[in-house]
């Protein structure tokens, strides 16, 4: 049985889910919300396998809700709008967009997706040894630029900085603005080539030029060190 | 002109004729009110607004299965959203009708 909730600003919409939701067994609706800040003070006492989610809501978007949950659980958005497909599928915990109004085929669809899909706490400890040995060796990410997913090869990143809403990556050959978090980019970098040392910079330990005092030169860039993040740094470097 | 209809209402309630009296319910409700606060901004100029509005009013629109309907209503909320209303008629006419057929349910 899947606890769920329903989060959307228009009683229709919230209608049509809980009546979809009512047609399978597996789903269990514990609560419907009229806006994003109802939900988030219920979710953080309660907890919840699946959220139907509105994108276009009054001050909070759905997006804005999803960015503020800490672990969120599997969540389906519900929308009117076309337009948000490829940046709804750069977070792990969407497991499908349905396009208002919705149908029952469509939405029966969607729930087949939520059976097989794992969430990403269930994924980090269902992976398999070799699977995680296999996410380990992937070698690029893609990035979300002006509605083009564009493909960036971990080895060629020099760093990652935090801008705000955006992130820099800068590349060997380019670089390249992203509207992320340096949470969500630090998850996507294998551990083996990429660390934090700064709460603004991730930095590729193989572009590592020198290291002095507090800061490390990386290409042309001088990165300072935070206090914290020093030691994990210097235990990953090969010392002589 | 494409009509409204309740087509969706009864693929989606597979016979339930209690929820097809709640959402019927629920439009009857929902929409005025919506109409009537896109009505406002556009007399106002405020489309930016009205465009928030556009887009609920849109999904209105699928409910009652106008499928041309939504498409228009998806190409005005982007005009409005640029300040320009040249799909206002047209989009007006579709409203007046769907009034008119909710009221008649």
């Amino acid at each position: 049985m899947l606890n769920c909730i329903i989060v959307d600003d228009e009683t229709a919409a919230r209608t049509i889910v809980s009546h979809l939701c009512s047609q399978v067994d597996e789903l269990n609706v514990i609560d419907e919300f009229p806006n994003a800040m109802q939900a988030i003070k219920f979710l953080n006492k309660n907890e919840i396998d699946l959220i139907f989610l509105d994108i276009h809501m009054p001050d909070f978007t759905g997006f804005d809700f999803i960015d503020s949950l800490k672990n969120p659980p599997k969540i389906v958005l519900t929308t009117s709008d076309r337009d948000f497909a490829i940046e709804a599928f750069e977070y792990d915990c969407i497991v499908d967009y349905l396009v208002k109004p919705i149908t029952l085929p469509r939405f029966l669809k969607a729930m087949q997706k939520v059976e097989n899909f794992k969430s990403p706490v269930e994924q980090k400890t269902a992976l398999p040894q070799e699977a995680k040995q296999e996410e380990a060796s992937e070698k690029e990410m893609y990035v979300n630029i002006d509605r083009r997913l564009i493909k960036i090869e971990f080895d060629k990143i020099f760093l990652v900085e935090a801008k705000g809403d955006y992130v820099l990556i800068k590349t060997e050959g380019k670089n390249y603005t992203v509207h992320s978090t340096l949470k969500k980019i630090e998850e996507k970098l294998p551990d083996s080539l990429f660390l934090k040392i700064h709460r603004s910079y991730i930095i590729n330990i193989k572009k590592i030029v020198d290291i002095e005092d507090n800061s490390v030169l990386i290409a042309r860039d001088v990165i300072p060190i935070s206090r914290s993040n020093r030691p994990e740094l210097m235990k990953r470097l090969n010392l002589l | 002109m494409e009509q409204p209809n309740l087509n969706y209402i009864k693929e989606l309630s597979g016979g339930d004729a209690g929820f097809e009296k709640k959402l019927i319910g629920v439009v009857q409700t929902e929409l005025p009110q919506e109409i009537a606060e896109y009505e406002g901004n556009m007399n106002d100029s405020a489309f930016a607004k009205a465009a928030e509005n556009v887009h609920k009013i849109k999904h209105k629109l699928g409910i009652v299965g106008l499928e041309k309907g939504y498409e228009l209503a998806i190409a005005y909320e982007d005009e409005l959203k640029e300040g320009k209303s040249t799909l206002k008629e047209e989009f007006d006419s579709i409203l007046t009708a769907v009034i008119h057929f909710i009221k008649d349910l």
